[in-house]
């Protein structure tokens, strides 16, 4: 739900009426709701002479509440003022930062300036010169300066138009036909509008409002958290409870940014993090931090995952922690920064050189970003591995009611791993020594000696290091053997991670279909699973958070339904594992056009699926008939 | 108490047990001897110190040291070393690589290391060739230099790293060569004592792919004349019985003269620790390769916060400023609402 508001004269009504008209094309449902000063006259700038224009898009939201607008785009400080009452936590707001003098601030009777002091902390807040960037973009248009100005509402129009992937050709051709008598004022508008189009495709301003909203919450103290920030917050959290310090090294990437823009805020959790000078050099960092007892992480997206690639081979052959978050966004190359997908899943288990297996994590929710961080750092610590993490760009700028959590019942992440202290190896001459590569029977791990530690020297590499004793080897049997050791304990993992909960009324195996789905697609999961249940339907939903390994159970789970359907957006790429790896015939439901699922692109496909399976029983039946 | 005195240790307590596989002749091993003698004069620790390197012939060095050490991947030793300088600004971490390493792959790395000032010593084994890959040019190769790789010569033009170094911001830059175990010592030594990024460039002989590179400055005959000794507070001069000196032109170069034409009081007096590059640059320029007289010894020593002290300082104000992290003030410190009684 989008709001504009503004000066009465600002065009605020005509804004949001070519929006709607756009989306009404790009065929999304809607309504709207102008919202038309009681005074048709009240004084410019004041809060009784705001005009504005309500649009609610109803493509995604499942159960959205009906009053309070995702976006508000206030063209002044009046608009702000009147409007800020209905936003929620977590909204966005859009301000023309040129209308926020003192004067325009002392009319809409703000004694300081909102941005200035914390009324705007709920909010996600984007500072736009609209003024003076429209008035620069209409001055090949000839137009005066007085009038140039009116054409912001195109610009905000643009802005808006960009952040909810509409098109611009309904508009444009709007504007050539309502000011065809006047040249200069089409041209101007229609600078405007591509000026605020492409502002927001500069900037890579991102708005995606994750809508997942039971209808009663459980009972607990809230806050509404978006999953870049769960992930900062379970990485600070990841920290303290392995009393560990953390180390980020990254690199600036749409849309990763904000976790390091959050961790950098909490230094005094003793969080170090570096802006280093590429994607390489980010992961480099993170795994020599872990080298030195740190926690070391690094965060991106496509492309950076794929630069980062060989260092996280080498973390692989050093066997040493290290969280790798992939906020996954749509590919490949610089593809769709700002648009989400889920297409790096083969990547993150397979994208290295040789035989280069690691754990791989997904969150579910914005709010289960804080608790994967948490996981993740547990398997890392514990293994002595690189974990990915993939994210995506719903889940990163989306947000939703959080339960917060009672610290004390985080787990003990220290009680999961510790450092080498002593030599840990008696040579037949009766010297004690180190052995960097004499594994924990049980988990596989090697130990972990930091330098500093008296007694413990030893040298590690990329070279294939001889069993135990950890020394260079180039002996064919010592390879395969490494090669093999390295897989068990990435494999061994399944026995420590949750079996995969199925959410099936009739019990495992009741219902006729399983919906297996992981990451971000779990609230439209959730609610075309629903919607076909209310409708009488017989459907079971599983959603993985652990893609390598899989939890122990899973193979159990799949073989227990007649059919299983698998929606990703992606071609395939769960699917593909899934038959791999258990031979069952998966079905997909698959997209890729940088758009969450909708509930009702579940719903319809499963009501296919069941509408097949019920073709085969009847088929079956009438066969047994005909004999 | 602890025992904070500087450990009694001999060279064979940090050399490790591995065997040195370097080929016969190479000037790595001289540059080893020099290193495992140096440890224990520094009264260094086996445990605190660590040895990063890349990929290449130099790389292998961290195996035959006894201490902490990693053998990383190609180009990223310094960004390795940066993370761990900086988780841990306790421990001496040195960046072992070559001019494959630093300079092409890694030439990123780097530059940011030394502009950031992160407290690492990094020796470069320069031997302007490719030796692991057996024998291509590298980014030091002189132009027109003909190897596998270029049968009809390479157009390259080639890196000065000490000029490099100066440019990208380094607090530390000297240059020493692998024919002079005291000046290579006093070198390191000096490198090691300075807190922040240190840059040591080694001419550093390959007897097998580049054989020779440097003998028109580095052997004992042509060193008089060929080597430009850099030594703090005195006039340049070098040359034997020191006829040459150097002084700087009008223009701001760096120029070579008979002392008995300008008289010593012209000769340039130098200053490792002027805070303004240019002189030290200028030094750099006036040879362009190992042919003519070129300068060793300490180009640049100037102080500069180094950035894992600066990141710690950061955290240390963080904490007095708003207390030590609170993990469950955290997770309540945005808008909260309560749902039930």
């Amino acid at each position: 739900m989008i709001r504009f508001a503004g000066d009465s004269g600002d065009g605020m009504q005509l804004a949001g009426d070519r929006f709607t008209a756009s989306s009404a094309i790009f065929g999304n449902d809607l309504s709207t709701l102008p919202d038309y000063p009681a005074e048709i006259r009240a004084p410019a700038g004041t809060v009784a002479g705001v005009s504005a224009f309500q649009i609610h898009i109803s493509d995604h939201d499942i159960f959205t509440p009906g009053d309070h607008p995702n976006v508000l785009v206030a063209m002044n400080p009046a608009a702000l003022k009147a409007h800020l009452p209905d936003l929620e936590a977590g909204a966005a707001i859009l301000l023309n930062s040129d209308a926020f003098d003192d004067r325009a601030l002392q009319k809409a009777g703000y004694a300081s300036d909102p941005r200035a002091d914390d009324s705007l902390k709920p909010f996600k807040v984007y500072e736009v010169p609209m003024t003076s960037l429209t008035m620069e973009a209409v001055k090949p248009s000839g137009t005066k300066a007085r009038d140039a100005e009116r054409s912001k509402n195109f610009f905000a129009l643009g802005l808006v138009s960009w952040m909810y992937s509409r098109p611009v050709e309904p508009t444009l051709e709007w504007v050539a036909k309502r000011f065809a008598g006047n040249e200069m004022v089409q041209e101007a508008n229609t600078l405007a509008f591509k000026a605020g189009w492409n502002f927001g495709e500069t900037a890579e301003i991102f708005e995606s409002a994750y809508q997942v909203k039971p209808a009663s919450l459980p009972r607990g103290t809230y806050t509404n958290i978006s999953g870049n920030t769960a992930l900062a917050w379970g990485l600070v959290a990841a920290g303290q409870l392995a009393k560990l310090s953390v180390f980020l090294g990254t690199y600036p990437i749409t849309p990763a940014s904000d976790i390091l823009h959050e961790l950098s805020k909490h230094k005094n959790f003793g969080v170090r993090t570096f802006q280093a000078e590429d994607e390489i050099a980010g992961v480099s960092a993170a795994l020599g931090a872990s080298y030195g007892g740190a926690l070391g992480v690094t965060t991106t997206s496509g492309p950076g995952l794929d630069l980062k690639t060989e260092t996280i081979g080498l973390a692989i052959s050093l066997e040493l922690p290290l969280v790798v978050i992939d906020v996954q966004r749509g590919g490949p190359s610089t593809g769709l920064p700002t648009k989400t997908e889920q297409a790096d899943l083969l990547q993150a288990v397979f994208g290295r050189h040789g035989e280069a297996p690691l754990p791989v994590l997904a969150p579910s929710t914005p709010g289960d970003c804080f608790y994967i961080a948490i996981e993740a750092a547990r398997i890392a610590l514990k293994y002595r591995t690189p974990v990915i993490v993939l994210s995506d760009g719903y889940l990163a700028n989306g947000a939703e009611p959080w339960p917060i959590p009672d610290t004390a019942s985080l787990p003990d992440l220290s009680a999961e791993f510790g450092f080498a202290t002593e030599p840990n190896k008696t040579l037949p001459d009766g010297r004690q020594v180190f052995w960097p590569y004499l594994r924990d029977p049980e988990t596989l791990a090697r130990p972990w000696a930091t330098p500093g530690t008296p007694g413990l020297m030893h040298r590690l590499g990329g070279l294939e290091k001889a069993d135990g004793a950890g020394s260079v080897s180039y002996d064919p049997g010592n390879h395969e053997l490494m090669v093999r050791l390295r897989a068990q304990k990435v494999a061994g993992i399944a026995k420590d991670v949750a079996p995969v909960s199925v959410d099936d009324p009739d019990g495992l195996g009741g219902a006729d279909l399983l919906v297996l789905a992981w990451g971000s697609t779990y609230g439209a999961v959730q609610a075309g699973v629903k919607a076909v249940r209310s409708a009488g339907g017989r459907v079971a939903h599983a959603h993985l958070r652990h893609l390598n390994p899989f939890p122990a159970n899973l193979g159990e789970v799949v073989r227990s339904y007649r059919r299983v359907l698998v929606p990703e957006v992606n071609l395939g790429q769960l699917r593909k594992l899934v038959r791999a790896e258990f031979l069952v015939d998966a079905q997909g439901l698959n997209k890729v056009n940088g758009l969450p699922f909708r509930r009702i692109d579940i719903q319809l496909a499963i009501l296919a699926e069941l509408e097949a399976l019920a073709g085969q029983q009847n088929g079956s039946t009438a066969r047994k008939e005909d004999k | 108490m602890t025992d904070v005195a500087s450990p009694t240790t001999t060279r064979k307590d940090w050399a490790s047990d591995q065997e040195v596989r370097w080929c016969p002749g190479c000037g790595d091993y001289s540059i080893l001897t020099a290193v495992q003698l140096l440890m224990p004069e520094l009264g260094a620790r086996r445990e605190d110190t660590v040895f990063i390197s890349g990929i290449g012939c130099s790389s292998r060095f961290p195996y035959y040291m006894n201490t902490y050490g990693v053998h990383s991947i190609h180009g990223r030793a310094p960004a390795l070393a940066t993370g761990l300088a900086t988780a841990r600004p306790d421990l001496h971490v040195w960046v072992i690589t070559g001019d494959g390493d630093a300079l092409s792959i890694g030439g990123n790395h780097l530059l940011h290391a030394l502009r950031r000032n992160v407290n690492i010593t990094i020796v470069l084994f320069n031997n302007q060739i490719y030796g692991l890959t057996k024998g291509q040019y590298s980014p030091t190769s002189e132009t027109g230099k003909v190897t596998k790789s270029t049968p009809f010569g390479s157009l390259d033009f080639p890196y000065n790293p000490v000029s490099l170094a100066l440019g990208a911001e380094a607090s530390f830059v000297a240059r020493t060569h692998d024919m002079d175990r005291k000046h290579m010592t006093e070198t390191l030594r000096r490198a090691y004592e300075h807190r922040g990024a240190a840059l040591v460039e080694i001419y550093q002989n390959c007897n097998v792919f580049n054989d020779g590179a440097f003998e028109a400055i580095t052997s004992k005959d042509n060193r008089p004349s060929m080597l430009i000794p850099l030594e703090q507070a005195k006039p340049v001069r070098f040359g034997p019985d020191g006829a040459k000196g150097v002084v700087m032109d009008r223009n701001g170069s760096a120029a070579i003269v008979d002392v008995a034409d300008v008289g010593e009081e012209a000769l340039l007096v130098h200053d490792e620790g002027r805070p303004d590059p240019s002189t030290a640059f200028a030094l750099s320029r006036l040879a362009s390769g190992p042919h003519t007289p070129t300068p060793i010894g300490v180009f640049r020593s100037v102080e500069r916060a180094d950035y894992g002290s600066q990141v710690q300082d950061q955290l240390v104000a963080a904490a007095a400023r708003k207390g030590p992290g609170d993990l469950a003030a955290l997770l309540k410190s945005g808008t909260t609402w309560t749902v039930g009684a």
